[in-house]
């Protein structure tokens, strides 16, 4: 009786998926231990009325853009840390058992989850916070209460994801959970389905946060600046987030028919009653491709701007840099199936796809020619973000050759789900999406703070993560090469291997090195910041987001610009216009809401509460997130008015402030 | 961003627009139920020109029930990308699934358990 | 720009928004709809489409759907011209409407699976149940926002922001009518076929 009432009440939760062996264990405590730390000190310091008002309320792009980047970076390190494990692992290959079988499967897959879904999509959509607004003119997104909805369900799915170190178990079936490995049959316990939600969650975020910024960037645009004036990160925006926009739905119906089969019973990928397991692969890549677009393209765009701010010069061939990337985001539906060359397809259709995987190279390297022509006669200056974009070139122009070599199907029956395979991808997102994140924190961290970074410690942190990759990396392509299968925790030592897998796992290490260095600097900087205050302009730079304070006041611009060229501000600059006491006019800025932070709540509680089958908890939560919409929805005044006198007694503010820096 | 005309537009959209769309919506559904309950055609041919019917219907209410083409450019654009990617995923998962079973001799899913069970014991 | 012409630039921002959102949805049931071809003759030696479908009772659903859609456009069309007793009155024919399609789905439903051909008995049958329920939720939650934007219409009497909301519904409901056609042709006609 009592046992059916606990049954019912917690689903399959038991005391039980509490315990963890040593390692997990400790992480686990670890993280619970940060988190009640985190609270305490909040407490303690009498702050959780400005946090509550000043952040988790607001929707101020710029506020939920920091957000963003702080759970991402947090996840970066937690990604990292499974990558140090993974490497120890094999470095020690089984001479002492630091991981089992099935803990080191759990961590390489929650690596790559972790990797992808809340490092990678979490920074891009930092950045597309921070940044597109002013560079296009405008104060704010198009839907703020959605962005705010976008950014909370993203923390509810890496809350999600966290949780299997507390209680339950991870998923081991790699990033993308293949069936029917990742079947109930296979997988009967709770790790693939925290799996399952935890980027069904985020991805939702993910989709809703594609159609804000894309109505944004056509709507909101300064008057004047056409799609051809536009900066060419806000193309390469505009173009992720349209793969973002058509692609996300892929996955969530593959995610929500893995869900189907897994709580349901139902038949899409099993192994009987007519199920397809290569239905999923198929569906999951057609929606995998376009995601590596979608990560590495705002990467393009923001070397674009590094580039040419860098080299005092306007970016090389704007025209072909743009068809380049509306070349890259179509073809990118084009691809697919070249991650599964190997599962059976005939000649025809693996030519077909490996002939537009070749195609798809030329726009890429089209547009590494112009960013070189644009250094070509220009005065460049190699601070910190330009040394990323020179890390960039050498790394992913390495990753991409590898990349048109796995595409000849031939020679991709040698290299698939080999340690080649997992070079070149590692190339192509550490040294395009993660080295681009690093040059764009380099780049745009005075815009927000108002001081500078420390440049030294910021090289040295560049020459430690670029050694350390390269000598991480290399030798996987060798061993790839030679037939080294992916996802092994150990390898037979009479191979002769040992020596590449020591060289990798040195580099790592220097890479962590690096991440030191990063970690040092940001703590640095912040001490000495007194000392490194700068103006609105500190890089003398091309583009709007220049144009405002440093940080720049919650309204952004007090007046819009109006743009006649491309580098509109630039231009400005250039002309040396008199500038006539401008017009103020009163602002309309959204209002604070707490219904991101609930909606976000109820659909971690729904997600968790669906992989633990308390069906009860799940319809409630669900009930919730309906009822908090309809009721926020209802809401008929969502802004509040700044008036022109309060914008211009901030404006006079702000100048007599600059004033007093320059003196 | 252009500056919004505060006069309303929709009031240009005539009643006419919803007769006629509901009157062809209905036509274009009875026709292809009577193709495929009176097997008028062979059945290769029925499928495709149920697939036509299905597109003129879908292309009556896009032009009189929502109206697309009548001003706004990116509504079109939008939903021809959307038209692509529908397309490309439709038709190109019907593709590259049939010819998975390329090597496997065009089994049907049932043969395929079957041999499975006999020649590989799973 | 002053408030009255910034407030009409939000409403054109959420129907671009609003429209978007529904081209994603074509493309989440496009993948559905791959499935279901894909997966379509798995029947595991169970029934098939040409065995269990009843083509009269679905020809019937479709036209009460698509009378549904007829219905909410002159709803649209009262609603911008001020005549308030008729939207109300096209409202509750569609709500009505929708209500017995939803009715007649989960009937179809409910007699399949008391025959046992429930979606867990093949690949078939879960890509059809999937499909179609998938589609039926949709108008579940169609059906929601009808009634809340009736209550507000009645209550704020006609105010422009709930008119704005009627529109972007109508443009909910007249697609669900669109990707109905295609489970009509595709699932039903084509699916039903020996």
């Amino acid at each position: 009786m009592f046992d059916e009432m606990l049954k019912a009440i917690f689903g399959r939760l038991t005391l039980e998926d509490f315990i963890h062996e040593p390692i997990m264990a400790g992480a686990g405590i670890g993280m619970v231990g940060a988190l009640v730390t985190a609270i305490i000190a909040v407490t303690f310091l009498k702050r959780w009325k400005w946090l509550w008002k000043t952040w988790l309320t607001s929707l101020d792009p710029k506020k939920i853009g920091v957000m963003y980047i702080i759970v991402s970076v947090i996840m970066l390190l937690r990604g990292f840390a499974d990558a140090l494990l993974i490497r120890a692992q094999q470095v020690l290959n089984g001479s002492v058992e630091l991981l089992n079988a099935d803990h080191f499967q759990q961590i390489f897959s929650a690596h790559g989850s972790i990797m992808i879904f809340f490092v990678g999509m979490g920074i891009i959509f930092g950045i597309f916070n921070l940044i597109i607004p002013s560079q296009i003119g405008s104060r704010d997104v198009a839907f703020p209460f959605l962005n705010s909805v976008s950014f909370w369900l993203f923390a509810a799915g890496m809350i999600i994801i966290n949780m299997p170190m507390v209680v339950g178990e991870f998923s081991t079936a790699g990033w993308l959970a293949y069936p029917p490995l990742s079947g109930l049959e296979y997988s009967p316990g709770v790790g693939v389905d925290y799996w399952i939600w935890a980027l069904q969650i985020s991805g939702i975020g993910s989709l809703l946060s594609g159609i804000n910024f894309f109505v944004t960037i056509i709507k909101m645009r300064a008057p004047g600046m056409t799609l051809m004036k536009m900066p060419i990160f806000t193309w390469s925006v505009l173009m992720s987030v349209s793969l973002i926009m058509f692609a996300f739905p892929i996955l969530t119906v593959t995610l929500g028919l893995l869900a189907l089969d897994r709580t349901l019973g139902m038949h899409f990928f099993t192994s009987m009653a007519g199920g397809n397991p290569m239905m999923y692969v198929n569906l999951i890549w057609a929606w995998g491709h376009p995601e590596v677009y979608i990560l590495v393209l705002p990467a393009f765009g923001i070397f674009s701007e590094i580039v040419a701010t860098f080299s005092k010069k306007r970016i090389f061939g704007y025209t072909s840099m743009v068809i380049a990337l509306v070349a890259i985001a179509i073809l990118s539906f084009t691809v697919w199936l070249h991650h599964f060359f190997t599962m059976g397809a005939g000649a025809d259709v693996n030519t077909f796809f490996g002939i537009m995987t070749m195609v798809i190279a030329i726009p890429t390297g089209v547009k590494v020619f112009n960013w070189i022509f644009t250094m070509y006669r220009g005065t460049v200056t190699f601070k910190t973000p330009m040394l990323w974009f020179m890390g960039f070139i050498a790394t992913f122009t390495v990753g991409g050759l590898t990349g048109v070599m796995m595409s000849v199907p031939a020679l991709d029956f040698q290299f698939h789900n080999s340690l080649f395979l997992v070079a070149h991808f590692h190339n192509m997102i550490v040294g395009g999406v993660l080295f681009g994140a690093f040059a764009a924190f380099a780049y745009w961290f005075p815009k927000f703070t108002g001081f500078t970074l420390n440049e030294t410690l910021g090289k040295f942190a560049f020459w430690f993560w670029i050694v350390g990759f390269l000598l991480a990396f290399i030798p996987l392509y060798i061993l790839g090469f030679m037939g080294a299968t992916r996802r092994l925790d150990h390898y037979d030592p009479s191979m002769g291997w040992q020596g590449l897998f020591i060289v990798a796992g040195f580099g790592v290490m220097l890479i962590g090195i690096g991440v030191l260095f990063q970690l040092l600097q940001v703590a640095y900087s912040i001490w000495k910041r007194k000392a490194n205050m700068v103006g609105n302009d500190p890089w003398d730079g091309r583009t709007f987001e220049w144009a405002t304070t440093s940080p720049p006041p919650e309204y952004v611009f007090a007046t819009i610009p109006t743009v006649t060229t491309r580098d509109a501000f630039w231009e400005m600059k250039q002309s040396k216009k008199k500038h006539s006491e401008p017009e103020y006019e009163d602002i309309w800025l959204p209002k604070n809401s707490g219904a991101g932070i609930i909606i976000g709540l109820f659909a971690m509680t729904f997600g968790a509460a669906v992989v633990w089958h308390m069906w009860w908890l799940v319809i409630v939560a669900f009930i919730a997130i309906v009822v908090t919409i309809i009721i926020k929805l209802s809401d008929d005044e969502p802004d509040y008015k700044l008036s022109a006198a309060k914008v211009a007694k901030h404006e006079l503010y702000a100048k007599l402030k600059l004033q007093e820096k320059t003196v | 961003m252009k500056k919004p005309q505060l006069d309303h537009h929709h009031s240009q959209v005539k009643y006419i627009s919803y007769f006629v769309g509901f009157a062809l919506s209905i036509v274009t559904t009875l026709l292809a139920y009577f193709f495929v309950v009176n097997e008028l055609l062979p059945k290769e041919m029925l499928i495709y020109v149920v697939m036509a019917i299905a597109v003129v219907q879908l292309i009556v209410q896009l032009v009189f029930f929502l109206h697309l083409g009548r001003g706004n450019r990116w509504k079109v654009a939008t939903f021809a990308f959307a038209v692509i990617v529908v397309l490309v995923v439709v038709i190109g998962s019907l593709w590259i699934m049939h010819n998975l079973d390329y090597n496997m001799m065009n089994m049907t899913p049932d043969q395929m358990t079957q041999y499975m069970n006999e020649n590989e014991g799973i | 720009m002053t408030r009255a012409e910034e407030l009409v630039a939000i409403h054109e921002k959420k129907t671009l928004g609003f429209w978007i959102y529904l081209m994603t949805d074509c493309v989440l049931f496009a993948a559905l709809f791959a499935t279901f071809a894909v997966l379509k003759n798995a029947t595991a030696g169970g029934p098939g489409g040409s065995e269990l479908f009843d083509l009269p009772f679905v020809l019937v659903e479709t036209f009460v759907l698509l009378t549904s859609s007829f219905t909410i456009g002159m709803a649209l069309l009262a609603s911008v011209r001020g005549f308030k007793k008729q939207t109300f009155f096209w409202l509750f024919v569609t709500f009505a409407l929708g209500v017995v399609f939803l009715s007649m789905e989960l009937y179809e439903f409910m007699v399949l699976i008391g025959e046992g051909h429930g979606p867990q008995q093949s690949a078939f049958l879960s890509s059809y149940f999937t499909l179609v329920a998938t589609h039926g939720i949709h108008i579940a939650v169609g059906l929601l926002w009808m009634a809340v934007v009736i209550v507000r219409l009645w209550r704020h009497n006609f105010k422009q922001t709930d008119i704005n909301r009627l529109a972007l519904l109508g443009l909910f409901w007249h697609f669900l009518d669109v990707i109905w056609i295609f489970i009509f042709s595709f699932v039903y006609l084509i699916g039903g076929m020996a």
